[in-house]
């Protein structure tokens, strides 16, 4: 097995106190190797956003220990924590959360300016295939074109981790396999390790190795031997 | 440009109404400092460098008549620099198309030479020859009122004699920057002249030859100016000296520097206003702004980016707004210091007046508006940094009105649902909205307060004119006389009435205050020109004793039962010791009022006058006018309509402009707050009005849920800003005010209608403007919006 990227321990989410107080996770153990595509499944609020907002720098755990490369996570500063995101991580939303007032390459810049070693903001949009509409502003694109923009802003600082929550949720399924291509080639082409948060089972197909969810803690966890392209995957 | 630098253009863009009605505040607080201030050093430093140059004397001491001798014992006093004496007179000159003859000073010309005090400024033809008694220099002023030219002739009397005369030139000078007829407030260029004229010829005129009835001195660095007063007053006392005066008791100088005071007070008192305003408006709408890009500002966090870096965004955005308005304010103000300059000229005669920028304001300004703009925001902007980046990815839960007002029983009943909409929004914030109706009843203060004081003014020259003078026209002799030249003006055909007055320059003294003044002496129950109390009631005058002028009894420090020194400077020039008998309301100067044959008595000059008030029949008023203008015992006449006319149009035309300027500022800050309020409302309100309208609501019945909420605010707010307005018009009172003029302030229900209206124009016009966007709104992206 690869390094590492991530090693969980009793990684523990509560939201809220006394009666009012939700678990959202309830002692994790995890281990995700560097490079891999990780699909993390299962019900809504079983617990896989609130893993990927913590492991992503997004989030506080109430308790446990999160280790990215062997960095604890759970006790950074903001500070800290802030650059954590800036030269490691990479975020794309179900709701792709463009700047409505940024072009699709301004919405890009908006990362590569900050990043240690970006890529080109058009070669980015270039390897979602926007190259040509860099210059529409996001009310002016499809959905699918809006996230492929939120994409490429997020592939567009090469990041060593990509988190993806629901990224295809709001897309139908051409434009979801779409989608599922580009990351799946951003794994394979720039070593990101991908987590992927989603509802969609069938996707579970392309993956490398596959999170279940429920009530806040992993089910099971499933290395595929074989992976299936994106394009061949049952929507 | 960076990607945040677009976003922050765009967002300036697409909010620039409300960019708009801040950057607008901003610069009329800006513009009004950089204005003020920049007058402030324009008049101080001309009118420095004019009295330097034109070496105006720093003492001035009006004498009857003392040898040309004194002059070298006058010098020799610890203090002063220089003295020189000169021959002053009264004088009427004849002017084609002028029923009265103009009331004129004639002064004598200080000889050649470095050295001579109160020089003229030639602004064109020459000086006049010393041999030649007939020609003389007239102010510049008057001679452009009446088309006269070096070269041309006048008629003037001095002394009860005719003479004729040649003008060889025009001057200006530093003494006659603001000039008036005597015992007005107004300069009018037509009605007031100066003759200058060789030394000789004067002397002659007024029979002064070897003698001089005014010294001139000037001070050393280390003069003490009282002990130089004092010592010349006791010098001059033998030969009837009237009271040495400092130059900052000079009319003109009185008048100048009163002016830049008021300036300067001004500069100081109100832009601080408008900058809070400023930072309240700023501070509703980057509140307003972060909330909705909480997602924004989460996901630029989730990028990476720190707190630091996207509040110095949003920051930068109020600078801008800040730059703008400092800009825009800086261009404003240097145009309408201008254009205050070009009317200050028509006021005060200076040889130049060249509109000056006080760098240093420029800098306050700028500095204070972008202050003023970060500082609304950085209340803000501490959310920005508390805001953590997986919180901001999802949306806001919705506001919790279960704390609002429960509306049940009779009141459900009458109350539909849009209703309860709009009282359970403004009950469930209600600090919020108090924020609002407090912004809001700043602005119908400042247009309440700014109407009330013009209202003021307009007393004030009504009180003036047709209460305490009820008289047509005043006549003032050349020296005390008789109660037989009453009984011959009252016989004259035309003359209704007449009534002797006496004013005697004075010197009041109060423990250690003292003020350089005039005594008025009326009849004992004056029905042409009387005091009044404050209620306006006509106050009878103490058998002894004096009526003090509330200005005079301020600046005395004195109230009714105290007792004064008065020093007269006139005739034997006894010194009084004389009771407070009451206080008098008066708007123009600081008068002190006394019974005429108390006066008299005490001068031990019984039935004395100097001067008489008149009511006249107007059909015969031209004949009465030649009349008396051919009586050597005649000084001057004056008209009190025209008087009126010039006050007016002062403060119309000049200084009064001012109170325009505020009203329509006042106009904007009012706009300014319930437009941005109304914004708001509507930005935060998107949503559900869509809900409201996709329900089947019309756009109206959407927009009552809206306006109606703008509307509760609107009227909470007009009856605190009448409160405030109250307080605020006696703070600007009192900062107009000067010995010059004071401003009452009473309550004037048309200023608080008219600001009612203003603020309810400004509501209407905002909530026009939202209702037109709600009309246009489009439905499905606004339901569409995760917000």
């Amino acid at each position: 097995m690869r390094h590492p990227a991530f090693v969980t321990e009793g990684l523990t989410r509560v939201y809220g106190e006394g009666h009012a107080a939700v678990h959202a996770l309830r002692g994790v153990d995890l281990t995700i190797p560097e490079g891999e595509l990780v699909v993390l499944l299962g019900p809504s609020g079983s617990g896989k956003s609130t893993l990927l907002n913590i492991i992503g720098g997004l989030d506080r755990a109430t308790e446990g220990s999160a280790r990215f490369r062997g960095q604890e996570l759970t006790t950074m500063s903001d500070a800290a924590l802030t650059r954590y995101r800036r030269d490691h991580v990479g975020f794309v939303f179900q709701f792709y959360n463009l700047m409505p007032s940024l072009t699709a390459r301004e919405n890009v810049e908006l990362v590569t300016e900050i990043a240690a070693n970006p890529m080109d903001p058009g070669e980015a949009l270039a390897l979602v295939g926007l190259g040509e509409r860099a210059d529409h502003f996001p009310a002016q694109l499809s959905g699918g074109e809006q996230q492929r923009v939120a994409i490429a802003r997020a592939v567009a600082k090469q990041p060593d981790v990509l988190f993806c929550d629901e990224p295809t949720g709001a897309l139908d399924s051409k434009t979801g396999r779409a989608v599922l291509g580009v990351l799946s080639d951003v794994n394979a082409e720039l070593g990101s390790t991908v987590l992927m948060v989603t509802h969609a089972a069938a996707t579970a197909a392309m993956a490398h190795r596959v999170i279940h969810f429920a009530d806040g803690r992993i089910r099971e966890v499933v290395e595929n031997a074989t992976r299936l392209p994106a394009e061949e995957i049952e929507w | 440009m960076s990607p945040l630098d677009a976003k922050l253009l765009r967002d300036l863009w697409r909010m620039k109404g409300q960019v708009a009605a801040i950057a607008a505040v901003l610069a009329v607080s800006v513009m009004l400092l950089v204005m003020m201030r920049g007058l402030v050093v324009t008049l101080t430093e001309t009118r420095d460098a004019y009295y330097e140059r034109y070496r105006l004397a720093e003492v001035f001491a009006p004498v009857a008549r003392a040898p040309e001798r004194l002059v070298d014992r006058l010098a020799a006093i610890p203090g002063v620099a220089s003295a020189q004496g000169r021959v002053t007179g009264r004088a009427l000159i004849d002017v084609a198309g002028m029923a009265l003859p103009v009331q004129a000073q004639a002064v004598s010309l200080p000889g050649a030479g470095e050295a001579a005090l109160n020089d003229i400024f030639l602004t064109d033809g020459r000086r006049p020859a010393p041999e030649r008694a007939e020609e003389i220099l007239l102010l510049e002023s008057f001679a452009e009122a009446h088309g006269l030219r070096p070269g041309d002739s006048i008629e003037a009397t001095m002394n009860g004699r005719r003479h004729a005369f040649r003008i060889t030139g025009l001057a200006l000078a530093p003494e006659f920057i603001y000039t008036t007829a005597p015992g007005e407030m107004v300069p009018d260029a037509a009605r007031f002249g100066v003759i200058w004229m060789g030394r000789d010829a004067l002397a002659a005129a007024y029979d002064m030859r070897g003698a001089f009835n005014e010294a001139l001195m000037t001070l050393t660095r280390d003069a003490r100016p009282e002990a130089v007063l004092a010592a010349a007053d006791r010098l001059l006392a033998p030969w009837g000296g009237r009271g040495a005066y400092a130059r900052d008791d000079l009319p003109s100088d009185i008048f100048v520097s009163e002016e830049i005071d008021g300036l300067r007070a001004v500069s100081v008192a109100v832009p601080p206003i408008f900058l809070a305003v400023v930072a309240f408006l700023t501070y509703i709408v980057i509140g307003r702004m972060v909330q909705s890009e909480r997602e924004e500002i989460g996901l630029l966090k989730a990028f990476g980016y720190t707190g630091r870096e996207v509040a110095g965004h949003y920051l930068k955005f109020v600078l801008v707004i800040g730059a703008l308005g400092a800009a825009l304010g800086c261009v404003l103000g240097i145009i309408a210091g201008r254009w205050t300059v070009d009317i200050y000229q028509q006021f005060y005669k200076f040889p130049f007046l060249v509109f000056r920028l006080d760098y240093a304001a420029f800098a306050i300004a700028v500095i204070f508006a972008l202050l003023a703009a970060a500082t609304g925001a950085l209340f803000v902007l501490r959310k920005v940094f508390a805001l953590a980046p997986a919180e901001a990815m999802r949306p806001p839960a919705p506001p919790d009105y279960s704390r609002a007002s429960r509306i049940g029983g009779r009141a459900a009943r009458l109350l539909d649902q849009p209703t309860r909409m709009v009282i359970r929004r403004v009950t469930r914030q209600p600090w919020r909205m108090a924020g609002a109706a407090v912004g809001i009843a700043c602005g119908f203060a400042l247009s309440a307060a700014m109407l009330t004081v013009m209202a003021g003014f307009v007393r004030t020259v009504d009180m003036t004119f047709d209460l305490t003078d009820r008289s047509d026209v005043s006549v003032t002799f050349t020296h005390a006389v008789g109660a037989r030249t009453l009984h011959e003006i009252a016989r004259l055909p035309g003359v209704q009435r007449v009534e002797g007055v006496r004013h005697v320059p004075v010197i009041f003294r109060a423990g250690r205050k003292t003020h350089q003044g005039a005594l008025t002496a009326l009849p004992r129950n004056p029905a042409l020109f009387r005091a009044l109390d404050a209620r306006t009631a006509p106050l009878a005058l103490p058998q002894d004793g004096v009526l003090l002028s509330r200005t005079l009894a301020s600046i005395l420090d004195l109230s009714a039962g105290d007792t004064l020194t008065v020093e007269v400077r006139e005739g034997a020039q006894p010194v009084l010791r004389l009771p407070v008998a009451g206080v008098a309301e008066t708007l123009l100067g600081a008068p002190a009022y006394m019974e005429l044959a108390a006066l008299n008595r005490a001068l031990g000059e019984p039935g004395r006058v100097s001067g008489a008030h008149l009511m006249v029949d107007e059909a015969q008023a031209e004949a009465l006018f030649a009349d008396l203008e051919s009586r050597p015992a005649v000084a001057g006449i004056g008209r009190k309509q025209a008087a009126r006319d010039s006050l007016v149009e002062m403060m119309n035309q000049g200084v009064g402009m001012q109170r325009f300027v505020m009203g329509g500022i006042a106009f904007v800050i009012a706009f300014g707050i319930v437009y941005n309020a109304a914004r708001i409302a509507f930005a935060e309100r998107a949503r559900d009005l869509a809900s409201l309208r996709v329900l089947g609501f019309t756009t109206g019945e959407a927009g009552f849920v809206l306006l109606g909420e703008l509307a509760v605010v609107t009227l909470a707010a007009i009856p605190l800003g009448a409160l405030m307005a109250w307080y605020l018009a006696h703070a600007i009172a009192a900062g107009f005010a000067s010995e010059i003029y004071q401003i009452p302030v009473v309550f004037d229900p048309a200023s608080f209608g008219i600001a009612a209206l203003v603020i309810l124009g400004a509501a209407l016009f905002s909530g026009w403007l939202v209702r037109r966007d709600l009309a246009r709104a489009d439905l499905v992206a606004a339901l569409k919006t995760r917000d």
